[in-house]
């Protein structure tokens, strides 16, 4: 559904260069719901801007829902949906009539708008709105209409970025369903960016790990977690130190450490490792009294990879980069 | 093609509308300045005597034309910026619409609202003492409205290039004040220094005006009413070609 590569951009400022994408590659499957997490500044924005023919690459090539972006572009507007970082609605305008007139911008007749319209609108929990003034609406309920706005003509990909930035936990829970459903039940390809570790974690089949512009990893993001910082196993046994000795000729086991009475160490699937060892202590007359495996979390993965941890990096954004 | 181009357009066009069929203060906001002039400064032309003679309301009238369009065109582009700020552009521009439409619609949303503040105008006008036959009129909002086109297509482009309020306001009003003046709208210019009388000349505005005085007095074929038409058709043309241009552009 996208097959990217090297796509760069470059922006020239006076005086100022910032290289906001530096050579990504990237394929997403259809039916996928592929995330694309990195701190703020990381060039996410940038990439789906150009993905969705908003921004002009510096360099590259990519094909977008069967079309290549830089030949056709108008064919990828029709292929596409696009959510972006922003509220898409006019403030001043009624929901029902901006949502009328996207369709029909989308070719639709009028009476297959109005249809279409209700449809989303009830799905989307947005019933009895259409007459208000999209200025009167929730955080929540505004976001929701981006997400109609979006899906209206039935794209086969949508992109979706920062979908449920600035959601209190229930409505991206909420959100977060009606994403799901747009791949489950209408086959929809998704790739969404976000820099939040829950949203791909409850939402994502696949993640593309982005900072400075680059991809620095992709995986699923059970597969990330075990792969790159692996499970943490921590053991009480009855004589630690012979316990250290038989977890360190575990095939992948590491930072193997003796803290007390408990030993811990980290290896990638610590929910298989971890009963072979108690087997082969309890063999030689060291029984395990408790045990504890930790799955890690996209954070460290992210801290392994780039030695921040995404919260510091997000912490700290860009000079005039917005929340 | 130019079928879904005729129907972006409307689309565009009704959407822009919109808000402000909804307010009709905003209509009356728009047309209030020139109305106040007319009201307050109109008495004073009574028993002035203008060139040639004849009703001072008749050279006083299409200056306030002027005013109103300058104006009321001139700030169009503030309409776009939040729009450019929070996502709706954005969203727009990614729908396969064409970016002519994206233009064209707003330009001509505009040019329906002046043209229902010129016939508020001219009516306010004609009950104080202005006097022009029904076509007369009609060919002076014809003309308003072409110019409108191109303050508001250049206004657009503007917006598009600023994109901040803060920094699009001072440069709207550095720019309009001395073409208003320069225009001869309060004033006559016959009796300037040779200087400002040739700065006037300069001003593209100053023939529109001279044209809307020509046809206000049934001068329909004169020379200053087709030198006025061809100036505003000539700013409409460029106009919204630079601002075609700049909305098919990247936004950044
Ligand atoms: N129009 C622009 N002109 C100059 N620099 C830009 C422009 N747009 C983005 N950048 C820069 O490119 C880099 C990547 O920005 P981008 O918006 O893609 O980040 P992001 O990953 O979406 O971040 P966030 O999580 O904050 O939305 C940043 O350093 C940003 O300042
Ligand atoms: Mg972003």
């Amino acid at each position: 559904m996208i097959k990217v590569r090297g796509l760069t951009k470059t922006f020239r400022g006076r005086g100022n260069t910032v290289q906001a994408v530096n050579g990504v590659d990237l394929d997403v499957a259809e039916g996928e719901i592929v995330g694309f997490l990195g701190p703020n500044g990381a060039g996410k924005t940038t990439t789906l801007r150009m993905l969705s023919t908003l921004l002009r690459p510096t360099s590259g090539e990519a094909m977008v829902a069967g079309c290549d972006l830089l030949d056709d572009p108008a064919g990828v507007r029709l292929r596409i949906g696009y959510v972006g970082q922003g509220n898409g609605a006019g403030a001043d305008q009624r929901v029902g009539e901006e949502l009328i007139t996207q369709a029909r911008l989308y070719g639709m007749t009028r009476a297959a708008a109005r249809q279409r319209v209700d449809e989303l609108l009830t799905r989307y929990e947005l019933q009895g709105m259409a007459g208000r003034t999209v200025r009167t609406l929730s955080g929540g309920q505004r976001r929701r209409l981006d997400i109609v706005m979006g899906v209206l003509h039935r794209p086969p990909l949508v992109f979706l970025d920062e979908p449920s930035a600035a959601l209190d936990p229930q409505s991206r829970s909420n959100l977060w369903q009606h994403i799901s459903s747009l791949r489950d039940e209408h086959g929809s390809t998704i790739f969404l960016t976000t820099h939040y570790l829950d949203e791909v974690d409850a939402l994502c089949e696949r993640i593309l790990v982005i900072d400075g512009g680059r991809i620095i990893t992709e995986g699923t993001p059970d597969g990330l977690k075990g792969e790159i910082s692996g499970d943490l196993v921590t053991l009480e046994p009855a004589d630690p130190a012979a316990a250290a000795a038989s977890a360190e000729q575990l095939p992948g086991a590491r930072e193997v450490t003796v803290d007390g009475a408990t030993v811990s160490f980290r290896v990638s699937h610590g929910d298989t490792a971890a009963p072979e060892l108690m087997r082969t202590l309890e063999a030689a007359g060291n029984p395990v009294r408790a045990v504890q495996i930790k799955r890690p979390t996209l954070d460290d993965v992210f801290l392994t990879l780039t030695g921040r941890s995404l919260r510091d990096a997000d912490a700290n954004p860009e000079p005039g980069q917005g929340e | 093609m130019t079928v879904r181009l005729l129907q972006q357009t409307r689309l565009v066009f009704v959407r822009s509308s919109r808000p402000w069929l909804r307010s009709p203060m905003a209509l009356l906001v728009g047309v209030a300045g020139p109305l106040v002039y007319l009201l307050l400064f109109g008495p004073l032309l009574k028993g002035t005597v203008v060139r040639g003679g004849g009703n001072p309301w008749q050279w006083f009238v299409p200056g306030m034309l002027m005013q109103l369009t300058l104006f009321g065109a001139a700030y169009a582009g503030f309409s776009l910026i939040p729009e450019l700020r929070s996502g709706v552009m954005e969203r727009l521009r990614v729908a396969p619409v064409s970016r002519a439409a994206l233009l064209l619609g707003r330009v001509i949303s505009d040019v329906f609202q002046l043209a229902l503040q010129g016939v508020l105008l001219l009516a306010t006008a004609t009950a104080l003492g202005f006097r022009a036959s029904v076509p007369a009129m009609a060919l002076a909002l014809t003309l308003t409205a072409v110019l409108g086109a191109a303050i508001s297509s250049a206004s657009y482009t503007l917006a598009l290039k600023i994109k901040e309020e803060y920094k699009f306001a001072p440069l709207l009003s550095m720019l309009l004040v001395p073409l208003m003046l320069l225009s001869g709208v309060l004033l006559p210019m016959d009796a300037a220094p040779s200087w400002l009388h040739t700065l006037s000349r300069l001003n593209p505005l100053t023939h529109v005006v001279d044209a809307l005085r020509a046809i206000a007095v049934g001068h329909y074929g004169s020379h200053a009413t087709l030198t006025g038409a061809v100036v505003a058709v000539v700013l409409a043309v460029l106009a919204v070609a630079w601002g075609m241009r700049t909305m098919s552009r990247e936004l950044g």
